[in-house]
Order: structure tokens, then C-alpha cells, then sequence
């Protein structure tokens, strides 16, 4: 069984802050980890290794510095990892980057791929979904867990607002995976050394198999028109007082909000 | 390609087990407001089997025609027997601008048939307009919040987006509102059929569905011990309100997911958003700023979340919100 699982290395966008003078981010020491729902899927294929002794690739576009993403992934146990990175593809949206990962993902044999659900910094859910389509697979998205049933098929579990489903998958899935699926394994020691030891291979747009016209910018329909901070809404009234002035003043306001 | 042959303002009608999810009729009210801004029409598609009868509702939120498509294929949401019906049908009426409610399925619908249609989407949309250019403007959060980013496309057509339940304002229905139903038949593939549900399972989850209460009593970590907790719980049950949290007492393990307000959790908008000693992350604050009318305690009184109360009380949320329960009770008894 062969898996390849897509990670992203991400700000922790908890660890972000806003100037509160400017009204711009700071960046700045911001620490970079592995995207949490990638690592939930990473740890699912780790899992799937454990029991079947499954091939694991991990791979990754980004700058040149995705590399330390890689390491922990290979640091915790995965066999391979390659690092996506040209020029070509800068300035992509979802689509574009789709793209590009579907492109890598066409010339990696696999029986299972696996995304994380969502990025932390951008939220979009998209790229999962969008690879599935270029490479005319079935996916499964908001996965919790996955069982390999004899034939070779897959009995999935997906999380839904309302309780779960399970759904039965002829042959290859791309699945998208949630971090709450499972407890991500530490890095182990002798992991951590192996890991820098590790080649880390690195494709460019000559190893993918895609048309340039579907990359980067060029192969963007969308576009950031203008970024911006929320401004700051006009604040309400502060009180500083004991607690019984308190609460006349909080009756008071739900008496004029028509609350009681 | 020529934008001028794409028209009207589209939206998906999410059903789920036969009955059009509330996300459905927001964005019916918002596309009304678009189209009326384009000068053009709203239409609703709606796919599911044995479904025509519930065309009449989209009419009567705004809809000027509902595209149905009844087929047993798609009862329950699969992907690619959704995927290939609002494929063929946007092939055929080549809409403008199609939007669809962030949720499981609209999240897992919207990407596939971006990338099938080679045309730009985007997530989660707390603001939609249109431009002078009659493009669509659609702000989105990023960065968990800390940032807001306007994205357009301006060359590829349908212009795609999600919307978040919830955040939207839906107008009143127009019980007297006329408008067509038109069947499509799709013409399925259903060589492509991989995926195939064996069961849909609802949990129990813990409380109401907190987007649609009217009156919150949110916890955070200040009111996060015992004693706060029981407060909170007294306040709710005095005031009739339900009970949301931010993320720290989710992550604690104090209270279920299907509660947490805020960037990872829902975005409500009650009229009374009561804030007990939750510091007011960006995170979680992008989930509830829209609300009617705020109330914040936390003892911290630089805290975020006076940024944006109507009314800040400085001081420990737990015993304040005790005397509180007390004064209502006495008030109510009068």
C-alpha cells in the first residue's frame, strides 16, 4: 500500500498579532508548523503504515524553507518527502496551486492520498476537493477515519454538523482529513537524527506533468483585490465598579434591549 | 471569455433530508440584493428526489426561478452525482455568480466544481458586493482572522463563493411572491459513481443549534472553574438564553465543539451576546461582533473584547453574574 499525504507549512496564526497602533500584522517571530489537519493526516497514514506497513510519502510546495516541514514528517516516521518548489508556481490561488500538487501527484504511484481539511491561514478547504477532480479521483472530505477493507476498498467516516456518515470507496480516494481525527505521534529521537540525514528530493515544473498555463499566477482566476485590518467597531461604554452597581447597570441595559 | 453571456445571480438550495437548510434561504436574501443591484434575476437550484414541492419556499424568500432537478441519484448529498447535476446545468443557463453555504457539503461541492469548471471560488464570505465593473467583490477572513482580503475574478465566469450559515441577514418571506420551477433532467455518468453512502448517523449533540438562539451566555476561560460554570448555567436558565463558549473551554474539554463560537466554531448574531470572562481573541470575536447588542465582564480591563461591547463591566465574571441571577429572579417575580 502506498500513501502520499500533501502538508503545508503555516504561520501559527494564533501567534499573530495586530499592531495595535498601525493596524497591521506582525509577522515577525511568528513561529512556522506543520498545518494541524495535515499532520492529523499524516497521522492517519503513520497509523496505516503501522498496520499494513504502508510506503508514506510526504510531499510539500513551498519555499525553499518547507524543508523543516518535511524533516518533522520524516522525523516521525514517514519513508520519503519531496519539496515542490519553483518559481512557476508563485502567486497561485487554490486552483493554481491544485494544480501543481496534482501535476507532482500524477507521476507518484499511490493507492491513497491525503490532504489535511483546511489551512490554518487561509481556511479555504479547497485544494483537497480540486486535486481529487484534476486526477479524476473520488474524495471524501471531513474525514475522522479510515478502515481498509479486504477487496482493497475503504470504509471512511466523515464528520458532519449533525452527527457522521460512513461511505464505502471503490479502489483510490483522495481524502481530506481533520486534526481531530487523531492525536498526532511526537517526533522520536532517533527519528530527529535520521531525519536531517534524510534526502529531502525537490521537484521543480520539469518533474510534474501539468500545463504551464495552469500555474501559478497565469493559472489564478482569482485575485486579492485589497487586504485590509478590520477596523476597530466604535466601543461601548466600560464600567469599572463593585459588582452590585454592576448589575443595575446590566438590568438597565437588558430592560432597553426589551430582554426582561 | 465573454462575460456578457453569463447572467443572473445562482444559488445552491442545500437540502438535507428533504427539507432546504436555513443557510439556503440567506443566500436566496443576499442574492436578491445582488441582482437587484445587476439589474438581473435570482435563481435557486435544487437537487434531491421527490423535492419539486419545495421549490415554492425559494420563490417565496426572493428566488424569480427555481432550476429542479429530481432524481433518486441525488436523495442524499454524494459528491459526484452533485458535482455532474450543477455542472451540466451551469453548461446550459451559464450563470454570473453562484453561492453556496459553507458547510460539509457545500464545502465539499463548491472546490470540485471550481476546479471541473476551471473558475475561481472563495471561502467562507462575511461580505459580498458589486462593483462598478459589475464584478463580485467578496471579503473573506484570512490569516485566522487577522486579516480581511477583498478577492475578485474578473476573467473566469461563474464567479463562485461560500458563505458561512449565519451570516447573512435573511429578509422576511413573501408568501404572495410569484416565480417558475423549471425541471432539468441531468444526464448521469454514473461510471464515475466511487463513493457510496451506507449510513448517515446524528448524534446527539449537547444544547440547541447556538446560531439560532436569541439571547447567548457565552463562558470563556475566566468563568472556566466550577463555581463560574454553575453561574453561567444559573444565568441561562433565568434569562431562558442558551450557552456558547469560546475555544478555551472546548480545548479544555468542558464543553462540546457544537458550541464554540468564533473562526473554528459557528458565527452567531443574537440579539443579546452576553461575554463572560472570554478575552476576546480575534478568532473568536470574527465569530460574534455582528451580534445585536454586547455585554462583556472579564476582570482584565484591556481585554479585546471591550473593543467591541455596547456595555464593559470590569470585574469577576463569576460573582457578578451570580448577584445577577439573584436581582432577575426578584425582578421577574414582581
Amino acid at each position: 500500500m502506498k500513501i502520499v499525504v500533501c502538508i503545508k507549512q503555516v504561520p501559527d496564526t494564533t501567534e499573530i498579532k495586530l499592531n495595535p497602533v498601525t493596524g497591521t500584522l506582525i509577522r515577525d517571530g511568528v513561529p512556522s508548523i506543520i498545518n494541524p489537519d495535515d499532520k492529523g493526516g499524516l497521522e492517519m497514514a503513520l497509523q496505516l503504515k503501522d498496520k499494513y506497513n504502508a510506503h508514506v510519502t510526504v510531499i510539500t510546495m513551498g519555499p525553499p524553507q518547507a524543508d523543516m516541514a518535511l524533516r518533522e514528517a520524516l522525523a516521525m516516521g514517514a519513508d520519503h518527502a519531496i519539496l515542490l518548489t519553483d518559481r512557476k508556481f508563485a502567486g497561485a490561488d487554490t486552483l493554481a496551486t491544485s494544480n501543481a500538487l496534482a501535476g507532482a501527484l500524477r507521476n507518484i504511484e499511490s493507492d491513497l492520498i491525503i490532504t489535511g481539511r483546511q489551512a490554518i491561514d487561509g481556511d479555504t478547504a479547497q485544494v483537497g476537493p480540486q486535486i481529487a477532480e484534476h486526477l479524476d479521483l473520488p474524495q471524501v472530505t471531513y474525514v475522522e477515519s479510515l478502515e481498509v477493507l479486504g477487496d482493497g476498498n475503504y470504509q471512511i467516516r466523515k464528520w458532519t454538523e449533525d452527527g457522521y456518515e460512513v461511505v464505502e470507496v471503490d479502489g483510490k480516494v483522495l481524502i481530506t482529513v481533520l486534526a481531530s481525527s487523531s492525536k498526532a505521534r511526537y517526533m522520536n529521537v532517533k527519528g530527529i537524527v535520521e531525519a536531517y540525514d534524510h534526502e529531502v528530493e525537490v521537484w521543480g515544473f520539469d518533474n510534474i506533468t501539468v500545463d504551464e498555463a495552469c500555474l501559478g499566477l497565469k493559472g489564478s482566476p482569482t485575485r486579492v483585490h485589497k487586504s485590509f485590518t478590520k477596523g476597530v467597531k466604535s466601543t461601548g461604554t466600560q464600567y469599572e465598579v463593585s459588582p452590585e452597581e454592576a448589575v443595575d447597570i446590566i438590568i438597565n441595559k437588558l430592560k432597553e434591549k426589551f430582554v426582561i | 471569455m465573454d462575460n456578457s453571456l453569463y447572467k443572473d445571480v445562482y444559488i445552491f438550495a442545500e437540502q438535507r433530508d428533504g427539507v432546504i437548510q436555513p443557510v439556503a434561504f440567506e443566500l436566496t436574501s443576499k442574492a436578491r440584493e445582488l441582482a437587484d443591484n445587476l439589474g438581473e434575476k435570482v435563481v435557486a437550484i435544487l437537487l434531491g428526489s421527490d423535492i419539486k414541492k419545495e421549490a415554492n419556499s425559494l420563490i417565496m424568500q426572493g428566488a424569480d426561478r427555481v432550476i429542479c432537478a429530481d432524481a433518486i441519484e441525488l436523495k442524499d448529498y454524494i459528491t459526484e452525482p452533485y458535482t455532474q447535476a450543477i455542472a451540466q446545468i451551469a453548461m446550459d443557463a451559464k450563470p454570473s455568480i453562484i453561492l453556496f453555504g459553507a458547510t460539509t457539503i457545500g464545502r465539499d461541492l463548491a472546490p470540485r466544481l471550481s476546479a471541473r469548471m476551471t473558475t475561481g471560488l472563495t471561502a467562507d464570505c462575511t461580505s459580498l458586493e458589486i462593483s462598478e465593473t459589475r464584478n463580485l467583490m467578496m471579503t473573506r477572513p484570512a490569516f485566522g482572522g487577522n486579516l480581511m482580503a477583498t478577492i475578485v475574478c474578473t476573467e473566469h465566469r461563474p464567479q463562485m463563493s461560500t458563505v458561512r450559515p449565519g451570516v447573512m441577514r435573511r429578509i422576511p418571506m413573501n408568501p404572495d411572491a410569484t416565480g417558475v420551477v423549471d425541471m432539468f433532467e441531468v444526464k448521469f455518468d454514473s461510471s464515475k459513481f466511487k463513493v457510496k453512502l451506507i449510513r448517515k448517523v446524528k448524534e446527539e449533540r449537547k444544547g440547541i443549534d447556538i446560531t439560532e438562539a436569541k439571547v447567548l451566555i457565552s463562558a470563556g476561560r475566566g468563568v472556566g472553574s466550577e463555581a463560574g460554570l454553575l453561574a453561567v448555567n444559573n444565568l441561562a436558565k433565568t434569562l431562558g438564553a442558551e450557552i456558547s463558549s469560546s475555544r478555551a473551554l472546548v480545548d479544555a474539554g468542558v464543553v462540546d465543539h457544537a458550541v464554540q463560537v468564533g473562526q473554528t466554531g459557528k458565527t452567531v448574531r443574537p440579539d443579546l451576546y452576553f461575554a463572560c470572562g472570554i478575552s476576546g481573541a480575534i478568532q473568536h470575536i470574527s465569530g460574534m461582533e455582528e451580534s445585536d447588542c454586547i455585554i462583556a465582564i472579564n476582570k482584565d480591563k484591556f481585554a479585546p473584547i471591550f473593543g467591541v461591547a455596547d456595555l464593559g463591566i470590569v470585574a469577576d465574571a463569576t460573582k457578578v453574574l451570580d448577584l445577577l441571577s439573584i436581582r432577575l429572579k426578584a425582578e421577574m417575580t414582581k
